[in-house]
């Protein structure tokens, strides 16, 4: 598979190899002072880099080094924007979907000011029936109206290219220009482009508007007032004022594309037009589809077929006659595709503006409408093909979609999913990695080397599952001699590499091979052996397909140069071996130069490392010999026979990889999925489970209780049921007695079991055991073995274990231990291995599961709580379990707050029909429904008996208040209603609205799970981030101190507070969770969790929390309002003073270290402030925790 | 009054007594106190391998191992572009302790295992160490490593930082060697300029109730002298190059005899932490009343002249020794 690539030649120094965020960040940098952000997938690697070129004093286009600010929305960086640019500074920000809907209302003010501003917008989709991170134009049409400019770029290239027009043309036009592109396919796509430097940015610039700008500037030297309010006499006129700028933008565009032509040779027209000159069939449309539309129309032409597309530039100001214009006489039927949906419209916006234009321009040409790519769904030249064929019909269809299946309202066309137009002289690499591996960096790598050392172009993309441990990559890499426009996934690749062989145990990765491709596999097998252990379907692609078969064993080298799991390198040198992209001498050299510039900040040792794998590498890639037959066992189904019809038929056609081929009917109508799914998918991602010594346990559930994914569980069993088990199961005596004995009359017997197949093999269990071996100290009650040699056998413990009855809730004993053997109804979530804070959620779900409501904020909760295809909220055998779900980041309190009152109309209208039907019913029961006690799980299962016979009793009678009472029944057992989410939400994004709730005294509780940064989107930093810390916008580390959630809250008086951290004092938790759930108000409970954003091993997550507490960084207190009225102090501090010091606790951590390491007189002053500032909250706390609240009305 | 002047490292010192390597140097404070009460010579606290590759490590893994498996992630700190992670803080240092006295400075070096570590010597040299100390603290507990294995892989460290750098370089050694003669030979060999004997770093302590490990740092006491007057005497004999004494000297009396051992340099550690870099003129004065109470001229005078070779009877530092002891006891 030797590839015609050109020989190396210098290339023009203004080639870089970067992704369009960067592209543009690199424009929006460079042209402005201010920088407001916030951060939003797919946008946020922009406002980072912005943030780094800041702080490494990178100046602008002025001379100055912009100031970027991190705000606590994105509605707070709007404001600050409008107020940056009234006073006179040129500002820009960087946002993507709800982000953009948070800015309208300034985006509003900023266009009915003519206030020049240039901002950048990775489009994405906006949460409707679901939330998606993915790209679409949906946020962008939402701004329709708001009176800006609509700018759309379609490539990596043309993205910096219009980000620059758009700051160009602002100050010109006084319209304030959104410049998009679509998130993910282009924002992440990485491509080797030619960048605009500094001069040229500075030739783009209009002195004279430039100055214009500044002399408008807000200032007492020259009053003036902006932001009237105006009344029905003039509002009108003055919003008509401004007509004429929109009028005169679109020629301005035009004029600065054509300056950029000059300085570039790139030429764009407000549309442009590709195609035959005489085609008859036309498509238009914007975004990175357009470039997939050009590869496919020249393909078509080529094949004399008389076809076209029209790329939209400038959306907003719509210039109809320049549409017209651009589009050639002979044209018959055009096609308007849309990457949004408006429902309820007559068609979507391009189409509507489509129709508009020619309709005004008289020109009679049919239009039809489509919808593609929601989601970053695919768009390929097999369906862009297929929206031509619809056009020669003689009726085309109309308002179709393309790329899916619509077997309910037969909306999309077919599509003949094998076409490829790919040419062969373009190299396709699809590259399957484990999250951890570093594959995407050294691919990345990759692309930089082929795009800036040879002249040929490289488009890296990459795809990422939604689990946090165990996560897939998929790298799709092109190379070849012209731009790359396929701005889609690779479906025939002549290289596939695997770099994690049990992905071939879950994933078809020989899907994307063409024949004849070249397969790499990083597996422990020699060339011998690694055939035969492949599975079946595998060895049967590799015959069907010609592959060509390598194996290396990556980790052994790894291993042996000292790389721990970090193979890299390893992969990286073997794909530049077998895929013949430069000669291997060249590939070598520049591979041990990026090595060097990659990793020679991190010091020579990792460094000599890397170089070693590189050099070891080649010498043990082994060519295997592939059989004539396959001979391996078939792959297992992707869910269980025992799976219930929906995961059967749409769950695991999601987790087989094949959710793109779903139709509409398989999908929920309303966004409603079922729980308790994550039992379906058995990821088998840890290598190490732990083994359990039963003899030498203590049986303290300490291991059950922090694992954050419910896969070591501790359970009583009957000794009747054990008589049952696998040979292999292994019971104890259960050594308490508070549990008495079993049904069976017998003591109780006690199991620990791991779910093999589910854990992450974090070691989390391990670290927090306290059984030693007494004769052999590194020998624990639990230990982590590896698993391959018990998994068989574990599966079928688990099986057994995971179908023994529960122990009667009612009878289970309040303390820490007995919490354990109530079911977790949250379970092997995809959260990261040693995730702090899935353990508050799964001890949560089995304090409170079975009448639980969670009202969960945007973040990481809700990925791993709700991302599909599974989720880990899960049922108990009565079906019942925490129902969830997800509104908004920024609204979640009050979201939260509505699910309570909800609760409460429905209980105060069964109570209400109770009490006008007592007689009926029996006054013992009604009276026993409407005064029952349900503080205590013996309460709450009286109840649930009492509406039991309730609902038996109104089973009979048909009149409509039965019905209506039967229905609400329910209704009538406590329900606990929880607000959770992460610190982005509780200390900014949704601060307003949590304060509001809390203040409110509605009977909510609050779990905030504080990671002390945005940890989902990548660690920026919040308020809740800690003085001395390194995170995001704050790499230099934070100089300003935590906020204090817990004394904002507790200053309120009536809300009941608790600072809790499990890893540090675990029955502290328990009771702070539990007191919280029984007060008859608002609740906060502030839970400290370890998080990867902190830059260490999580399995040393609860040691960490214990210095967290012992130095008094993280003081543990519960403040209950119900103590006022026995005449004790409302604060219960639960640490004792300070035994470590807060340095001791900080030099554990990446994120503090990383600061000693750049400056560390600056992390000694950090230091010590931190040490005064847990003084200072120490000291505050200890004299409230003595203070005595009267409570007599006249003291 | 006797001449005090002796040579250590390629260095003239003005006296034998220098600071050992200890984190007295993390303060330029202390340090000028140091060179006040007359430190001959400053070495810098151990840069160590451990820290060095760990740390490296700590971050590859923390960061880059984290880099790029997420879609709405690409990491989770902060991108450290503009910082570098290595020993910056202990070069800084060590340009200004060179900058803040006049005496020699002596940059330390501590690992057991060859690797990119060891680069850091070149760049101790580049900012301005008149010498390195090497330390080779390695406990062999790998049953299939031989003597003679251990043995290579040191020397080979200790040749490659030889070849790396101009200055002289000392290497500090541990007192568990088959034959610490034999291995001295040939660190001789390899270009060493100079031993320290001991070094007595970390000592592992069991805690029965936790049952772990703990680390205690112990300071030295005068009883750890002799265990290296001994070795001074047998090794100052037979190898040709400059010895220091570390552990054990708290007096005047204590670097009196390890000089006549053998050793050219006498480091003070414990002393000095314990009563403050002002302790070492007091020694320096008990130094010096010692040799004029005695009427040497010179240390010297001093050197080597209680070594094997010199000694009236040798085999007080041999096997003749115990048994000479046992029936000391005996006959009592």
């Amino acid at each position: 598979m030797a590839l015609p690539l050109h020989p190396r030649t210098a290339m023009p120094q203004q080639t870089v190899t970067v992704d369009a965020n960067e592209a543009v960040a690199a424009i929006a940098h460079r042209l402005s002072e201010v920088i407001a952000i916030y951060p939003i997938t797919p946008s946020s690697s922009m406002g980072e880099l912005a943030d780094e070129w800041s702080a490494q004093g990178r100046t602008n286009v002025f001379g100055q080094v912009p100031k970027v600010v991190e705000l606590q929305s994105e509605g707070g960086a709007a404001g600050t924007l409008h107020g940056a640019l009234q006073g006179g500074a040129l500002a820009t920000t960087f946002t993507a979907s709800q982000g953009l809907l948070l800015m309208l209302p300034d985006m509003l003010k900023i266009g009915g000011e003519l206030t020049p501003l240039a901002m950048h917008v990775a489009a994405r989709s906006l949460a409707t029936h679901a939330l998606s991170i993915f790209g679409d134009h949906s946020d962008v049409m939402m701004a329709r109206g708001t009176g800006f400019a609509l700018l759309c770029s379609s490539s990596v290239q043309e993205a910096p290219d219009f980000a620059a027009v758009a700051h160009a043309v602002t100050l010109r036009a006084r319209i304030p220009f959104l410049h998009f592109f679509d998130g993910f396919r282009t924002s992440h796509e990485v491509s080797r482009i030619d960048a605009l430097d500094d001069q040229a940015l500075r030739s783009l610039l209009d002195a004279k508007a430039l100055s214009d700008f500044r002399r408008r500037a807000l200032t007492p030297d020259a009053p003036v007032l902006r932001g009237t309010a105006q009344n029905p006499d003039t509002f009108f006129q003055a919003r008509e004022a401004g007509n004429r700028f929109y009028a005169a933008t679109p020629g301005l565009v035009q004029a600065a594309f054509d300056e950029l032509a000059a300085l570039t040779g790139r030429q764009y027209r407000l549309f442009d037009y590709v195609g035959h000159p005489q085609a008859e069939r036309v498509v238009v449309l914007m975004g990175s589809g357009a470039e997939a539309v050009r590869e496919t129309v020249d393909w078509l032409v080529a094949r004399g077929e008389k076809v076209g597309a029209v790329i939209v530039r400038l959306f907003r100001p719509f210039d109809g006659a320049a549409l017209l214009s651009a589009l050639p006489a002979s044209v018959k039927t055009i096609a308007a595709l849309d990457r949004t949906k408006e429902p309820g419209a007559l068609g979507e916006p391009l189409y509507q503006d489509v129709i508009t234009a020619l309709a005004e321009g008289d020109r009679g040409v049919r239009v039809v409408g489509g919808r593609y790519g929601l989601s970053s769904k695919e768009f390929t030249p097999a369906m862009i093909r297929a929206v031509f064929d619809n056009l020669a019909l003689p009726r085309p269809k109309n308002h179709f979609t393309v790329g899916i299946t619509d077997d309910v309202t037969h909306t999309s066309l077919p599509y003949d999913a094998e076409f490829d137009l790919e040419p062969n002289d373009v190299v396709r690499a699809v590259l399957f990695g484990l999250g951890s591996d570093g594959t995407v960096s050294s691919n990345k790598q990759t692309i930089k080397i082929i795009g800036e050392y040879t002249p040929n172009y490289a488009q890296g993309y990459f795809v990422y599952d939604s689990k946090k441990s165990g996560a897939m990559t998929v790298s799709h890499l092109r190379f070849g001699p012209r731009p790359i426009r396929s701005s889609y996934l690779i479906k025939h690749a002549s290289f596939v590499a695997c770099h994690y062989a049990p992905l071939l145990e879950r994933h078809n990765v020989l899907d994307a091979a063409a024949p004849g491709a070249t397969f790499l596999l990083n597996t422990h097998h020699d060339k011998a052996t690694a055939f035969a252990a492949l599975p079946l379907e595998v060895q049967q692609t590799i015959l069907d397909k010609k592959l060509k078969f390598f194996v290396i064993d990556a980790f052994a080298v790894a291993k042996d140069v000292g790389l721990d799991r970090y193979i890299s390198a390893v992969m990286q040198v073997c794909f530049f071996k077998l895929s013949h992209v430069l000669p291997m001498d060249e590939a070598l050299t520049h591979l041990r130069a990026s090595v060097e510039k990659a990793y020679g900040k991190r010091g020579t040792e990792v460094v000599r490392r890397n170089l070693l794998a590189l050099e070891q590498s080649l010498g043990r890639l082994q060519e295997v010999t592939v059989p004539k037959v396959a001979t391996g066992t078939p792959r297992p189904p992707p869910v269980p026979k025992a799976a219930p019809d929906f995961v059967q038929r749409v769950t695991a056609a999601m987790l087989a990889g094949h959710g793109d081929a779903l139709p509409v009917s398989a999908f929920p109508i309303d966004g409603t999925w079922p729980t308790a799914t994550t039992q379906w998918e058995k990821r088998a991602v840890g290598l190490e489970v732990p083994a359990w010594d039963a003899p030498l346990c203590i049986q303290c559930n300490k291991c059950s209780l922090i694992c954050p994914h419910a896969a070591i569980r501790a359970q009583l069993v009957d000794p009747s049921d054990a008589t049952k088990a696998p040979s292999a199961f292994k019971t104890v005596p259960f050594k308490a007695k508070e549990l008495g004995q079993a049904p069976s009359g017998q003591g109780w017997l006690y199991a620990l079991q791991v779910a093999p197949d589910d854990c992450t093999g974090c070691g989390l269990c391990v670290a927090v055991c306290p059984a030693k071996d007494k004769s052999n100290p590194r020998h624990k009650a639990i230990d982590m073995k590896p698993v391959e040699p018990v998994r068989a056998q574990e599966r079928e413990n688990w099986d057994f274990f995971s179908k023994l009855p529960h122990v009667d809730r009612a009878k289970v004993p309040s303390d820490l231990k007995s919490s354990q053997f109530l079911e977790p109804l949250f379970e092997f979530s995809g959260a990261c291995a040693g995730c702090g804070e899935t353990p508050y959620l799964k001890l949560l779900s089995q304090l409170f599961g079975d009448r639980l409501l969670i009202a969960n904020a945007t973040g990481c909760s809700s990925i791993y709580g709700g991302n599909l295809p599974t989720t880990p909220w899960a049922k108990n055998k009565d079906g019942r379990g925490p129902a969830w779900a997800n509104s908004l980041f920024e609204d979640n309190a009050e979201f939260g707050l509505g699910l309570k009152l909800a609760v409460d109309a429905r209980r105060q209208l069964a109570s209400a029909l109770l009490k006008q039907h007592g007689g009926h019913l029996g006054d013992e029961l009604v009276t026993g429904l409407l005064e029952a006690d349900q503080s205590d799980e013996g309460g709450l299962a009286s109840q649930r008996s009492r509406v039991a016979a309730l609902k038996a009793k109104l089973a009979g009678v048909a009149t409509d208040d039965a019905r209506l009472l039967h229905e609400l029944a329910d209704a009538l057992v406590k329900k606990s209603v929880w607000l959770v989410g992460g610190d982005g939400w509780a200390y900014d994004i949704g601060y307003g609205g949590l304060d509001h709730v809390l203040a409110s005294g509605a009977d909510v509780n609050v779990l905030v799970m504080d990671t002390e940064v945005y940890s989902n989107t990548g660690g920026q930093q919040s308020k809740a981030t800690p003085l001395g810390a390194a995170a995001k916008f704050a790499a230099a580390g934070k100089s300003m101190g935590k906020k204090d959630l817990g004394l904002l809250a507790m200053s309120y008086g009536h809300v009941y507070v608790a600072s809790v951290a499990m890893g540090a004092k675990d029955a502290q938790t328990l009771k702070a969770l539990k007191e919280a759930e029984s007060y008859p108000g608002p609740s906060l409970v502030i839970a400290y969790s370890h998080c990867i954003a902190h830059g260490y091993d999580m399995e040393r997550g609860a040691e960490q929390q214990k210095l967290a507490v012992e130095s008094g960084v993280w003081p543990l207190y519960r403040f209950d309002p119900r103590l006022v009225a026995t005449g004790a102090p409302p604060l219960q501090l639960d640490s004792g003073p300070p035994k470590v010091k807060p340095r001791d606790y900080m030099k554990n951590e990446g994120r503090f270290r990383m600061v000693a390491l750049k400056d560390p007189k600056r992390f000694d002053r950090l230091v010590e402030a931190a040490e005064r500032l847990a003084a200072q909250r120490r000291a505050i706390y200890e004299q409230l925790a003595h203070v005595h609240v009267s409570t007599k009305e006249h003291s | 009054m006797a001449i005090l002047t002796t040579t250590w490292l390629g260095q003239t010192l003005a006296h034998p007594l220098i600071a050992g390597a200890s984190p007295l140097v993390d303060d330029l404070d202390t340090v000028r106190r140091l060179e006040d009460a007359g430190a001959a010579a400053i070495t810098m606290h151990s840069l160590f391998e451990e820290q060095l590759v760990s740390e490296q490590l700590a971050m590859h893994r923390h960061v880059d191992g984290w880099r790029g498996m997420n879609a709405e992630a690409a990491d989770w700190l902060p991108g450290t572009a503009d910082f570098l992670l290595g020993p910056d803080q202990y070069l800084e240092q060590l340009r200004k302790v060179r900058e803040a006295v006049k005496v020699p400075v002596i940059g330390s070096l501590n690992g057991s295992t060859p690797g990119g570590w060891l680069a850091y010597a070149k760049l101790m040299e580049q900012a301005g160490a008149h010498a390195l100390e090497l330390n080779l603290y390695a406990l062999p507990s790998d049953p299939a490593r031989s003597a003679g294995e251990v043995e290579e892989e040191q020397l080979s460290i200790v040749r490659q930082v030889v070849a790396s750098v101009r200055v002289p370089v000392g290497v500090k050694l541990s007192p568990f060697y088959s034959s610490l003669p034999h291995f001295a030979a040939r660190l001789a060999g390899a270009g060493v300029s100079g031993l320290v004997l001991f070094n007595r770093l970390y000592q592992p302590d069991v805690n029965p109730e936790a049952l772990e490990v703990d680390r205690v740092l112990k300071l030295s006491d005068a009883s750890e002298l002799t265990l290296r007057l001994r070795w001074l005497a047998i090794l100052s004999a037979h190898v040709q190059v400059s010895f220091a004494v570390s552990g054990g000297v708290h007096d005047g009396r204590g670097a009196v005899k390890a000089l006549m051992a053998g050793a050219s340099a006498v480091q003070v550690v414990s002393a000095l932490l314990q009563h403050g870099p002002g302790r070492l003129k007091q020694l320096k004065d008990e130094l010096t009343s010692w040799l004029h109470e005695h009427e040497y001229v010179s240390v010297q005078q001093l050197v080597g002249s209680m070594n094997l070779a010199r000694v009236p009877d040798p085999s007080a530092y041999e096997r003749a020794n115990y048994v000479k002891l046992l029936q000391g006891w005996h006959k009592r």
